[in-house]
């Protein structure tokens, strides 16, 4: 603990309560909720990388405890969102099936695979959510589906200053497979792929992006209460780290999302950028030396 | 125009489904976490000067990891279990939604997406219930 907690001198490390890692991890979750809501990344993708990297926890402890504060904010966003009625629940039900798939099997498997590879995994993942987020979106969605999304009736419309606007669906079998790799993905390392899904939905099913980020939170409630049922049912989800965690991240993600109806943060959102390349180069540098 | 007015009470259905899902998800997650607020100042008074070490991934003991376990040791007022069991009201707070949604498809007679509502219901069950057992 000495290393991870700074300021503390090298004999700390021994005395540090359960109240005081409690009290940091709690604020730490609470940053992570706050600025992953802020930059639209999520905090679940923040929460293992904190408490590996700064906290050295466990990876198995982390994953289990990030799902459960992906399960919360996931829900806590989608209730707010569903109501505005962005959020396209057809296609959401019907690709959970393949999310929730995904799931099961990535939290199956997980207890074989190496923290290491879990690690650089981790880094590629979130080297590509944090491009993909900066990346443009494609503009102007078909309005007319293909032959399996009409007979699959997933063709809706969204509200617009002008009234409802009509958007068709294309590509299911693909989106499909990607909700699937999403699902593996988000059990194996605790966090909710909301960028794979949005990518999914947004540039291969080619639903309109506000559609897609409000479809894909939707779903991420889902597909890690899927994941993390079995975390929690294998032991992997730990009371005493899983309550600062979950009431840190929901009441900082809580908090962002009500700043972010009041401004734009693009500054911030570059150093928050900055800072998750850097954990990323971090675990990946680790998880190659084999220390992670 | 005949299309819009023929999709009329389907959409508002939909609204409706939308505010449902909407409130059901709000309450499970405020109740979980207050659950989970108390177990967790409990847990503090109790063991909050105590120690731990989270470098090693040890398990969980039973009591902490099956539902019915934890219900059984939340209900001697065993901290760690009230922080449990409010993970678990989380945990089937999108499994209540996914629940209402079938319901919902249902009184609408709407056969494909019953399936599709039960495949994933089954789906988080067997998740939460027998995540065990497969292993």
């Amino acid at each position: 603990m000495a290393r991870t907690t700074g300021g503390l001198p090298p004999c700390a490390c021994d005395i540090v309560t359960v109240a005081e890692t409690a009290a940091l991890i709690g604020a730490g979750s609470f940053a992570a909720g706050f600025l992953g809501a802020l930059t639209g990344l999520g905090g679940g993708i923040v929460i293992v990388p904190l408490l590996t990297v700064v906290f050295g926890v466990d990876v198995h402890y982390a994953v289990g405890v990030s799902l459960v504060s992906v399960v919360a904010t996931s829900s806590g966003a989608a209730a707010a969102y569903v109501k505005e009625g962005y959020t396209n629940l057809r296609v959401g039900m019907l690709l959970e099936i393949a999310t929730t798939t995904g799931a099961l099997l990535g939290a199956y498997v997980a207890l074989w695979i190496a923290p290491n590879t879990i690690a650089i995994l981790f880094a590629c993942v979130l080297l590509f959510s944090t491009t993909q987020s900066a990346r443009p979106h494609p503009q102007g969605a078909p309005e007319d589906s293909d032959a399996l999304a009409t007979r699959l009736r997933l063709a809706s419309t969204y509200p617009t200053p002008n009234g409802p606007k009509r958007y068709g669906v294309r590509h299911v079998p693909l989106g499909f497979v990607l909700m699937f790799i999403a699902g593996v993905l988000s059990a194996l390392l605790g966090v909710g792929s909301g960028s794979i899904k949005v990518l999914a939905m947004d540039r291969a099913m080619r639903l309109p992006f506000k559609v897609s980020t409000t479809t894909s939170n939707f779903m991420i409630g889902v597909t890690a209460a899927a994941s993390s049922g079995v975390y929690f049912a294998r032991g992997y989800v730990d009371p005493v780290l899983a309550f600062p965690v979950m009431l840190g991240v929901l009441a900082g993600a809580t908090l962002g999302a009500r700043v972010l109806t009041v401004a734009a943060p693009r500054t911030l959102r570059w150093v928050f950028t900055a800072a998750m390349v850097a954990l990323a180069v971090e675990m990946f540098y680790k998880g190659v030396r084999g220390t992670f | 125009m005949t299309a819009e007015q023929r999709s009329a009470p389907d959409h508002e259905a939909e609204v409706r489904l939308e505010q449902l899902i909407g409130n059901l998800l709000r309450a499970g997650v405020l109740l979980s976490g207050a659950v989970v607020a108390v177990g967790g100042a409990l847990f503090l008074i109790h063991y909050g000067g105590t120690t731990r070490e989270y470098h090693v991934f040890r398990g969980e003991p039973e009591r902490l990891r099956s539902v019915p376990g934890v219900i059984r040791a939340a209900w001697t007022l065993d901290s760690a279990a009230i922080i449990q069991l409010g993970l678990v009201l989380l945990l089937v707070t999108p499994i209540a939604r996914v629940a209402l949604s079938l319901i919902v498809f249902a009184r609408q007679r709407d056969r494909l997406y019953m399936a599709v509502s039960a495949t994933v219901l089954a789906l988080l069950l067997l998740s939460l219930f027998a995540g065990r057992g497969v292993a």
